[in-house]
């Protein structure tokens, strides 16, 4: 199981990049911290999701 | 003109000494300062905060009078020069840079490789993104306060602080988004501006 915002997923095996888009997430608007550290935008397709990784995807909405 | 040891004995005492020299001694950039930045520079500077880049590509127009800090006599100017204004009239004596510049994945890291705290104050969600991942993916140190989420006119009590990531707070409700046709008032975003410059004074102070 991955860790995601604090739940527990069974998405082990996916690409990150595969994993936001079948959330829906634009990758345009947020940012992807893995295990502490921050995921750069050019290793979405190739980072590999592994039993016990924590994920934190932060999104941004418009307006300031 | 009023001088600069009145105005330090004027700053409360009950903070102590060393608390008031945190705050002259540090260094925060803003970037944007449209209806978060312009707040949270104004929330800076009456806190003493010493040292401050601010940084805007725009000039000041009227959609800008309902939340920003900005006045009649300022429509037109450069946001830059506009925030300088009023700045001065709180505290004439702190060191306040502006750069009248669009941030960009190329010269985010020169412009604020100085300022250990740097506030996200954008208004487009990507330019957000933009500038996060940037200074998460090529600084080591820095820490970004950001503003995310405070359109509408929902309870201010959905806007909070979260620490977020290990370099990043996030102040906002998250969710409200001026892209789904809600629009932005001064009362949220100067709520979101204030939670923005509480945790950059409690980031100055040694605080989490």
């Amino acid at each position: 199981m991955v860790k995601i915002n604090g739940e527990e997923e069974n998405v082990g095996g996916m690409t990150v990049e595969a994993y936001i888009t079948s959330k829906g997430y634009d990758r345009t608007r947020i940012a992807v911290e893995i295990n502490m550290d921050i995921l750069p935008k050019c290793e979405y397709g190739s980072r590999i999701l592994k039993d016990g990784d924590m994920v934190e995807v932060v999104s941004f909405v418009g307006g300031g | 003109m009023i001088a600069k040891e009145e105005l330090d004995r004027a700053f409360d005492s009950r903070f102590s000494k060393e608390m008031q020299e945190k705050l002259r001694n540090a260094r925060v950039a803003v970037a944007g300062l449209g209806g978060l930045g312009s707040n949270i520079a104004v929330a800076l500077a009456r806190s003493g905060v010493g040292h401050m880049l601010l940084v805007d590509f725009d000039r000041v127009d009227t959609t800008n009078l309902n939340r920003q800090a900005y006045g009649i006599s300022q429509l037109g100017k450069p946001k830059t020069q506009a925030i300088l204004e009023v700045l001065a009239e709180i505290n004439p004596y702190l060191d306040i840079r502006c750069s009248l510049t669009k941030v960009t994945e190329k010269n985010a890291i020169e412009l604020f490789k100085e300022y250990p705290i740097v506030c996200e104050a954008f208004d487009k969600a990507d330019q957000k993104a933009m500038l996060i991942n940037t200074l998460l993916e090529k600084t080591s140190n820095t820490i970004i306060v950001s503003g995310n989420g405070m359109a509408g006119v929902g309870s201010c009590n959905d806007i909070k602080t979260v620490h977020k990531l290990g370099r990043l707070y996030i102040c906002g409700d998250e969710k409200t988004d001026i892209e789904e046709g809600v629009g932005l008032m001064a009362p949220r975003v100067m709520v979101t501006a204030g939670h923005q410059a509480n945790q950059v004074i409690r980031l100055i102070l040694g605080l989490e």
